[in-house]
């Protein structure tokens, strides 16, 4: 489809953009007393469903649905939307390998997906079948789950699935015509880098770890931000500074929760410029990029409002929103 | 016929012909943009009905030269032109409305359907919406001026 066949699309997008969460709702929802206040405050906003009335978890997972299928009224390019649910497809392999080789069954560490969900996942790992996985997926759940078996060490097989996740996604992500989605991953692949970097910092690992963890990218050299992350936590902001990211850095020595709140901002802002544009699918994947950053956000608060977290430290895990 | 008939019927029908195409585009794209709208809020019908209305003008104004145009060289009324010379003026008269209306009729089709954007999310800015879309139209409504103006004007 070329660009002006999205002009009834995007207008529908639009109206529902109408219908987004923004800042001062979300910073309503931080200041309430409890979840339930929160989650009432959702309903009247029309979340949900009549299966999910008071239940939190399927409130989020209904307006993940219903999000899903506009995306399919729409008639959004299925390779666009089969790129962004790579993170929880190789998601669900690791739950997946772990669930196999430790026998614990854990079904709500599976994303919902309508082919590769948990039944069908573990029937793959279970007859070795990986042909049944997509090409891209193959190569990392046979080393994976051949790692699990063989040494039980779930670090090394999160490294080679989140891995295998950068490359596909970087991969894919080329491919496309469509340059928000390029940007958008282009961002993904250098944020999960620098998370990959930090946390690596903070457990001392070696450089050899982090070049096998760290997928290239156009935005970063991943073998100096290696370099970096394998020395000391000044070289780390010293590189973070250097290369264009120093917002980074400072929300790193801000605090954990305001680096990884930096993280989703700064993919809110690789899709930020689409609301002002009126053609091609870039206002639809903003859309719906937007709509899950909304999800997450309200999960946040969510989880925090049950931990009995301060509106001040729920506030400062709140994530940008689009609109 | 002779030569200059031809060139004074080509003029004619180019100026209905390049501005329909515009118009049909521009009121085309204007209109995919207002269903995408209605069918998420029906109430806003009226306003963005008038906004994919705009871009059609250039089709009226392209018919509104040809009526002229047939009506003073023998077709509709008028003389029968004889010379290639007044047949060419005729020509190069409608040519004004043909291209800006095509030209015009594309941009401001474009600029309606941002515009349809801007009702979606804000229908209270439908009089500010307006005017973008309307500006486009000055530059249809001169080339009509002196398309009109050289027509009525050949001796």
């Amino acid at each position: 489809m070329g660009d002006l066949d999205y002009i009834y699309a995007v207008a529908r997008i639009r109206v529902k953009e109408k219908s987004l969460l923004n800042d001062t709702d979300i910073s309503q929802m931080a200041g309430m007393q409890d979840d339930k206040s929160v989650l009432s405050y959702l309903e009247d906003k029309g979340w949900g469903d009549s299966s999910s009335s008071g239940d939190a978890e399927k409130v989020l997972l209904a307006e993940e649905k219903k999000t899903l299928e506009l995306m399919k009224e729409l008639k959004l390019d299925l390779s666009a939307l089969e790129l962004l649910s790579y993170p929880n497809l190789y998601h669900n392999l690791k739950a997946g390998i772990k669930e196999h080789c430790t026998s614990e069954t854990n079904e709500q560490a599976f994303y919902p997906h309508e082919k590769y969900n948990r039944e069908e996942i573990l029937r793959i790992l279970q007859d070795q079948d990986y042909k049944a996985l997509p090409a891209h997926m193959r190569d990392a759940a046979e080393r994976a789950l051949s790692v699990m078996l063989e040494t039980r060490d779930g670090q090394k097989c999160d490294v080679i699935i989140d891995r295998a996740c950068l490359d596909a996604m970087s991969a894919a992500g080329k491919k496309q015509k469509n340059r928000l989605l390029r940007d958008y991953v282009e961002s993904t692949v250098a944020v999960t880098d620098i998370k990959i970097a930090v946390r690596s910092l903070k457990t001392g690992k070696s450089a050899a770890f982090l070049k096998e963890a760290l997928c290239p990218c156009d935005l970063l050299d991943v073998r100096l931000l290696a370099v970096a992350a394998a020395e000391h936590e000044e070289s780390l902001h010293t590189f973070l500074e250097t290369h264009g990211f120093r917002e980074a850095s400072e929300a790193l020595k801000e605090s954990p929760s305001a680096f990884e709140r930096w993280c989703d901002n700064r993919l809110i802002e690789t899709i930020r410029p689409q609301k002002t544009n009126s053609v091609s699918m870039g206002p639809i994947i903003a859309f719906y990029l937007a709509k899950l950053n909304e999800i997450k956000t309200v999960r946040i608060i969510l989880t925090a409002k049950a931990n009995g977290f301060s509106e001040e430290e729920t506030r400062q895990r709140v994530r940008e929103m689009y609109v | 016929m002779s030569l200059g008939m031809v060139f004074a019927i080509l003029g004619a029908a180019l100026s209905t012909a390049l501005a329909g195409i515009g118009s049909a585009w521009g009121v085309g794209i204007a209109g995919q943009a207002a269903a995408g709208v209605v069918s998420e809020d029906p109430e806003q019908f009226a306003k963005v009905l008038l906004l994919q209305l705009l871009p059609g003008t250039q089709g009226i104004y392209g018919l509104l030269v040809t009526f002229i145009t047939l009506s003073r060289i023998g077709i509709l009324g008028g003389t029968q032109i004889t010379d290639t010379h007044t047949g060419l003026m005729y020509l190069f008269a409608c040519l004004p409305i043909a291209v800006v209306g095509l030209v015009s009729a594309y941009h401001q089709g474009r600029t309606s359907v941002s515009c349809i954007g801007l009702v979606a999310k804000k229908p209270d800015q439908f009089g500010k919406a307006m005017l973008f879309p309307a500006m486009v139209e000055t530059y249809a409504i001169l080339s009509l001026l002196v398309s009109i103006l050289a027509i009525t004007n050949i001796k």
